[in-house]
Formats: C-alpha cells, structure tokens, sequence
C-alpha cells in the first residue's frame, strides 16, 4: 500500500520545527505503524536525508516509550493500542497520515518525534512507592489482601508511564498517571501507613513540573492504551483531600 | 578453516569465592566470611550501575539504602523501560505454598537438570533458597500478583515443572516486579543516594592497574561522552539475543557493556547457550524489525497441533481430530505439552521441516485452546490470557477464540554472558555481572519463569552482600580524571565514534545487522552443524569487513543520533557473533539450547557428551578476528548427579 505522511520535524530543543511531508510506497497492511518508519528511515538514510528520531523499543507495548501522536490521537486511532502495535491494516492505501510528538508543557520536545518525559520520574520519586528496604519483608503470606482490591490495584498498576493522557488531556494534565499510582499503591494494605504523605507529596512535584489541573473532560482515559479507569482521578481527588484535612488536623 | 575457528587452550579458570562443605550452608557461610564494610565508609564508596532492569535497578536501589554511593545509567528514557518489563509469565519461588512436594532443593534440582547439567551447583542452590525471600520482598513493596479469594497468593505450575511455583501478575510479571524496583530506585534518587543517567549508554570500561574503575559513557541528546569514575562498577546491561536481529528482545538490547568488558579482559562464558522460545507470534514479512513473545503459561491449556499430512491448507477448525498430530503429546507424553523450552523449539521445527508447518512460509504450527474453551468456558480462559488474546489478535488481525493461534519459535533469551565466580564477580576484579548478563545459574537452558528470579536474587540479595567484600579488601584512592588508562578509554570512544561517522558508505546499518541476524540464525539457531558453524565463521568476518568500510551513519556525533547508536551495537555483535559460533563449533555435543546435529540420540533427542564437555567454557578476546583462548571451568556435580535428561 501506498500512504503519504506529514511528519513533525525539529532539529533540537531549540529549533522551532515544522511538518514535512514523505510518501512510503511500499507499506504492507502487516506492517506495525513503527515499522512503516523503519522503512520511510532506511530510505531517508539512502537518499542522504536524516532519518526520523522517535523513541521506541519493546516494540510490544509494554515499555511505554512510544510517544507519537498518530493523526491527531496519542498512539493513533485504534483503541487500547500502543503505536508499536498499531498496524497498518487499519489505514487505507493512499492515506494522509500526519505523525506529531507528544505535546504538554511537562514533555519538552528533544527532537522530532521524541519528547522528555523525565517529570514522570520525579512524580515517581517524588512518593510514588512503598518504603520497603531489601531484607526487611515478613512471609509474602503475612497480610492477606482481599482479592477485589488486588484486583484493582492490578487495574491501576497497569500504567505503562507513556505519558498519552497528558498529550491527551487539553490541559496537559497528569492526573491519570499520578491517580493509577496512587490508587494502585492505596488499595494494598502494604501501601496505607505513606497514602497521605504520598500523595501530597506526588501532586506537589506533578504541579510544580508544569502539568495542567484536571477539569474531567476524560480525553486521557480515552487515550490510554491500557484503559487505566478514569476513576482513578476520583480516587486521587478523595485521597487528596483526606491527607490535606489530616494534615491541617496534626497540624 | 578460517584463522577464528582457531583457538588456543589456556589455563582452567576455577570459582575460589564459593565455600567447600555441605551446599545447603554454602550460602550462609559466605555472607559469614564476606568483610563487612563500616556504615560511614560505605558513604564515601561509589558504585557504577550500568542497566536498570530487575538485576540493576534492585541492585542499585539496595546499593544506596545500604549506604553507598550508587551513579545509574540506562539508554531509555526513563529506567522503568528496561526490558525485563516486557516478561509475561511469572517468577519461581520454592514457598511450597501449595503442598504439592515442593522445596528449596527440589527447585534445585529442576533447575540443575533443566539447564542440562552445564550450570554450577552452588550458585544454583543459592537461587533456589534466595527465591523465598524475593516474593516477600515484592509483595512488601506492593506488587500487585495475583491472589485466591481468600486473600492469599495464587501460583502456577509453568514450562517444564510439575509443581506449581510460579507467582504471577496476569501476564505482566516482569512489568509489575520490575515496577517495584523502578519504585525503590526513584526512592533512593529523591534520597539523594542514587544519580540516574537516562539516556546515557556504556560505550567503554575503564581499568586502572587491573580493576574496573569506571565507565566511559555517552549522553545519547547531547552526544557527549564522558568517563564516570568509581571504585567498583556493576555491569546489569542484559543478553545479547538481538545478534540474531530478529528476537524478542527491545530493539535497544544490545552487548556493547559486556563485549567493551570482555575486550579488556573480563571472559566470556559460554555463549553458544542461546534459548530460543516456542511460542512466538511467526514472522509476517521482510519488513518484520522484532518478533513478540506469547508467554509459555499458553502452553498449561493450549495443545500445539499440525496437521498429519503435508500440505493440508484448510481452516484449522475444519480438520478432524483424527486429521490432527498434537506432535508434543505423542512424543512426551508425561509432559506434553509443557516440555522444557529447546524441546518444545526444536518439536516445532522438525515437523515444520517436514514440510507441515502452518501459515505463511509454512513456519508456524497452531497452540489451540479449543478444548479449554469448551472445559471452563470463554470467561475462564478470558481471566487467564485475555490480554495475550488481545495481543495476538492485535498483531495477527486473527481471533484466538474462533480459531487457533499460530506460533514460531524465535530468540528469547541468552544463558551465556561474562564469566562470574560465586560472588558474581568477573575476572577483572571489581567488575561484578548480574541478571542475563552473566553466565552464572541457567547453565545451556533456562526454565520458564526462572529470569525473573535470577534478576531479583542477583540484585536484590546477592550482590549487594558479595561486593562489599571487594570494597572493604581493595584500595580505593581515588582514580585520577587524567590518569592515561581514562584518557586512552575516553580516545578509543571518541576513535570509534569518528571512524562511524566518517565511513559514510553506501549500506544502512539496518541491512548489515538483518544479514548477520539472518546467518546466524540459519546456522547458529535452532539447530548447528559443523559445516553449516564454519560456513558462517567465513562469512560473518566478511561481512563485518564490509561493514567497516561501506557502513552508512547519517548525522554527527554530537546530536541525538540514533543510527550511529546502533552503528556502535551492530560492530560488537559482528564480533560476538563470530564468537558464539566458535564456541557452538568447539562444543562437539548438543545440551540444552546447543543442539549439535552430529550429537543426537537414535530417537532424536540431544546426546550431552559429559566426558568431554563437563564445563563451561570462558573465552578470552586477544584482538578482533584473532583466536581466542579457551579456559575450561570444570563442573562437578556432587548433589544432582547427571543423568540424560527425559521427558517422555
């Protein structure tokens, strides 16, 4: 099949970057969306252009590095699916694709289709875990954990850290990530005694590395590829509040 | 012949960090004997972590909550992408939770037999009892596995065992484990006891009057390349099964850390030992840049069938039973259709060969869940694999519930890595290997759900012990940044950086790497000869040659460039490969994931040939397309007594 694509072209983190347009001509329907640039890239490479930058490498949709907006949708228009496992069979021949990067204030573009989304990792670092030092864990079968909330907390868990809800979200928002970490964490009786401390701690660095509020228009749970619950936001705004009432209480 | 398949034979290389005695307190008497290191010195002790999978990111976390100083580098964008996400099925642990006759000795054992008697006993002993500890901790830490009603952890039985040890996550065990380490690492970053160095990739070791003192490595965005200096570095950059090309690896696995390590002295271990994966989605076409992994827990309830006759073309729900050959069933039929890996592999490829392969080339044969479908019900089997369905179903465009997979083998995952003695410490001294990257506990075969484990057990527990050892026993003046051992590495880097660069041929490297992939895995895959290991010991200098002089890397090294980065990869693999077919040539017997077509059994089964091959073989690099040396490891078993392995 035959397809022509627009795609987002930036030198650096300083240039200002424009669309440009390429025509692969032969795409098979089999193909992944990643691998339709491998093509367009090792044809670039020949002709002495630069190839596309773009992140990428499970290439199974676990990894979350993909981070391309595929016709103005993160990861494109197929439901539940990474760009590594896009394929092409979705698109018809003679097809205009246009392939930006991931956009927010928090994810700065690098290059081309490759953006940073390091904030993530500091929101992370910031309280997302359970204080737990090697060595110092009782009997895995200690503390029961009814199965309803390790399911839920399994949902949560999910999150591949791709960073689409926030190219998703028209305010750039992350709350989607940071309520499938807090609610993940929250449901286990493991991660109760830091579930107020976690999350003040969690919004203050999501806030601070420039990611918008959440106004529940619900584009991220749409864009998600691993359909975290938009319920997870609510669960955030209830944990919030609690730890803040908590601590005006100690306070 | 060709001057590589030469080589030399050296002086036997022994593991002196293990204690003698009883195997049971083996473990526990090293970590007696281990020098404890004063909590105010571990301050002012740095450690290097290049990788930040399950091996490296538990190390590095446990590293800094011990104390010391730890600087961590990966290639992705963030740590939580290396690619032990990406295991599906589970992790072993001897907790004998469900009764059914399992124990630390027993996972031992399987392990020991599982890996075809080409393993050492003692560090596989320490895994088994290791493993107990590693799912409290993981639990601790708040991975979410999966858990009967009454609160409890489920297990599974998985790939070769006949307990059910396995604890899992749906089919994202290694994401939600490697989760938890990511987790205890971004800890220790805000803590202050970690420096992470995302998009930073290993391009060289540096040795300083014979120990590993640093790295020299590269800022993948700005393209600067700097040395990083410590007093010991940990090497946790995984396998090398992408010198096939095509594999299941990410596409950024690579072995440039291990080959630069093995380049300046550390050795490397038998790596020949490649395991190739029954139940991979089969290739598509030439466009085809990875191939993904259907986790082996398929194969509790899926039957592998082809049909009888040659040819048969029709829909797969329209053969009869009697019209069926459920091919592992017949020939095994204690484990059916849950025979160890290489078996199950090489099962597929026979009746392919045959000419009764399924789908597109013939290279495929069906996993089908029919009958548990009808057994259990949709919402059951759904419970159990629906995201591997969906998964197939969205690279296929094919529905697993209508009509039987098909699956291929493909490469998985690589037993032989750097040679490491029992305190997990290579021949170059305070140069420590964890996880895949090291030779140490799978001998010529892993078992299913047993990565994960050795990942955790190394990073977690075992090193973290071990190279304190090191540090309290060895000299730690700080390295000069002038010293001319860190300028000659940081000049090799910058040369070779260069060189890529300025070839400016007329080949992408694309097309060099998908032709070595594909001799090696014509002649150094499923099944080896030697004349199929010498044709390609011809070829692969050839074409590493051409690739020297006629390789394309568009760009500059000072930019985010991602050919020139697998430009750097793909020139190690050319030498790798030629070493993995060397030691594949040298090894006259097949075991495990090595099948020697010379070494078979009358009924077709691998034929080890202990009297000559009892031990691991730890090559030594002399130069680039030089012959190595050989130093044999010699193995004894003094628990689990060798026996052919059967699995009828």
């Amino acid at each position: 099949m035959r397809l022509h694509l627009k795609v987002w072209r930036q030198h650096d983190a300083d240039d200002r970057g424009s669309m440009k347009r390429y025509d692969v001509d032969d795409a098979s329907p089999d193909m992944s969306f990643l691998e339709l640039l491998d093509v367009l890239n090792e044809k670039l490479t020949v002709d002495g252009e630069e190839p596309v930058a773009f992140d990428h490498d499970c290439r199974e949709g676990i990894c979350g590095a993909c981070s391309m907006v595929i016709d103005g949708q993160p990861h494109g228009p197929e439901k539940a699916t990474t760009t590594c496992q896009l394929h092409l069979r979705h698109f018809k021949d003679g097809d205009t694709i246009t392939v930006e990067p991931f956009r927010a204030g928090a994810f700065p573009v690098v290059k081309d289709l490759v953006v940073d989304r390091g904030a993530f990792d500091r929101i992370i670092a910031a309280g997302g875990y359970i204080s737990a030092p090697t060595g110092s864990a009782p009997d895995a079968h200690a503390v029961p954990v009814p199965k309803d909330q390790a399911d839920r907390a399994f949902t949560a868990a999910a999150c591949i850290g791709c960073g689409a809800c926030v190219a998703a979200c028209p305010n750039g928002s992350g709350s989607l990530f940071l309520g499938a970490k807090i609610t993940h964490l929250g449901e286990m009786p493991q991660g109760r005694p830091e579930r107020n401390s976690r999350v003040l701690a969690m919004v203050e660095e999501h806030d601070a590395s420039g990611f918008g509020g959440c106004t529940n228009t619900g584009e991220c749970a749409v864009a998600c590829p691993k359909e975290i619950p938009l319920d997870v936001i609510s669960q955030l705004n209830r944990d919030y509040l609690a730890a803040r009432k908590a601590r005006r209480r100690s306070a | 012949m060709t001057t590589y398949s030469d080589f030399t034979i050296g002086e036997p290389v022994a593991d002196r960090a293990a204690p003698d005695g009883p195997i049971e307190t083996r473990w526990e008497r090293r970590r007696f004997g281990v020098k404890l290191v004063n909590p105010a010195n571990k301050r002012k002790m740095h450690v290097i972590v290049v990788g930040t999978g399950l091996a490296g990111g538990s190390a590095s976390a446990t590293l800094a909550e011990l104390g010391y100083r730890v600087s961590s580098f990966c290639y992705q964008d963030s740590p939580r992408r290396a690619h032990s996400i990406a295991a599906q099925g589970g992790i072993n642990a001897a907790k004998n939770y469900r009764n059914d006759g399992d124990s630390v000795h027993r996972l031992f054992y399987d392990t020991v037999k599982g890996g075809d008697f080409r393993a050492r006993e003692s560090n596989v002993h320490r895994l088994a009892e290791i493993s107990r500890q590693i799912i409290d901790q993981c639990v601790a830490q708040g991975v979410p596995f999966a858990r009967e009603y009454g609160g409890l952890l489920d297990n599974r039985s998985f790939g070769g065992a006949q307990v059910s040890r396995t604890f899992y996550a749906r089919g994202q065990t290694g994401q939600q484990l490697l989760l938890g380490a990511y987790q205890a690492l971004e800890r220790q970053v805000d803590a202050g006891g970690v420096t992470m160095y995302p998009r930073h990739e290993m391009l060289e070791l540096i040795v300083v009057d014979g120990h590993a003192r640093g790295i020299v490595a590269r800022d993948l965005i700005t393209g600067e390349t700097r040395s990083h200096l410590a007093d010991a570095v940990v090497l946790a950059s995984g396998g090398y099964g992408n010198v096939f090309f095509l594999s299941t690896n990410a596409k950024g696995c690579n072995v440039t850390a291990s080959w630069r390590a093995h380049r300046k002295g550390a050795l490397f271990a038998n790596p020949c030992f490649t395991q190739i994966h029954p139940t991979c989605i089969p290739v598509s076409g030439d466009h085809q840049s990875k191939l993904t992994l259907m986790s082996e827990s398929l194969r509790n309830d899926g039957r592998v069938w082809v049909p009888l006759e040659k040819g048969d073309d029709r829909d797969p729900n329209l053969i009869p039973e009697a019209e069926r050959d459920y091919f592992l069933e017949r020939q095994y039929p204690a484990f059916g259709n849950l025979v160890p890996r290489d078996i199950a592999s090489r099962a597929a490829k026979n009746v392919c060969d045959e000419g009764r392969g399924v789908g597109p080339g013939g290279l495929g044969v069906f996993l089908d869940f029919a009958e548990v479908i009808r057994r259990l019900g949709r919402p059951a089997v759904e419970a159990r694999y629906g995201n591997l369905f969906q998964m197939y179903q969205r690279i296929t465009g094919e529905d697993p519930y209508q009509v039987p997979m098909r699956i291929y083998p493909a490469v998985h995952y690589t037993m032989g890595g750097l040679w490491v003695d029992y305190d997990l410490q290579s021949t170059i001294p305070g140069l420590f290997v964890v996880g895949e990257a090291n030779f140490s506990d799978h001998g010529a075969n892993r078992l299913g759900a047993s990565a994960l484990m050795q990942g955790l057990a190394d990073g977690y527990f075992v090193l973290p012990s071990t190279i304190g050892d090191y540090l309290a026993t060895s000299d730690h003046d700080p390295v000069d940044p002038d010293h001319p051992a860190v300028k000659a590495a940081e000049e090799e880097v910058a040369q070779r950086i260069d060189t890529l660069l300025s070839i400016n041929g007329t080949r992408t490297v694309d097309s060099f790497h998908r032709e070595l992939g594909h001799l090696m895995w014509e002649h150094c895959g499923m099944e080896r000869t030697e004349a199929g290991l010498r044709k390609a010991l011809d070829r692969i200098p050839e074409l590493r040659k051409e690739f020297w002089e006629n390789v394309l890397v568009p760009g500059t090294g000072v930019e985010l460039n991602q050919s020139l980065e697998r430009a750097g990869r793909v020139g190690d693999f050319f030498e790798l490969a030629e070493l993995m077919c060397l030691d594949a040539l040298h090894r006259n017997e097949s075991c495990g994931g090595h099948f020697r077509a010379e070494s078979q059994t009358p009924d077709g089964e691998a034929a080890r040939d202990d009297e000559h091959f009892s031990y691991a073989a730890a090559w030594e690099f002399t130069g680039r397309g030089e012959a190595p040396v050989l130093h044999k490891e010699d193995l004894t078993f003094e628990y689990v007594a060798p026996t052919q392995r059967s699995y009828k």
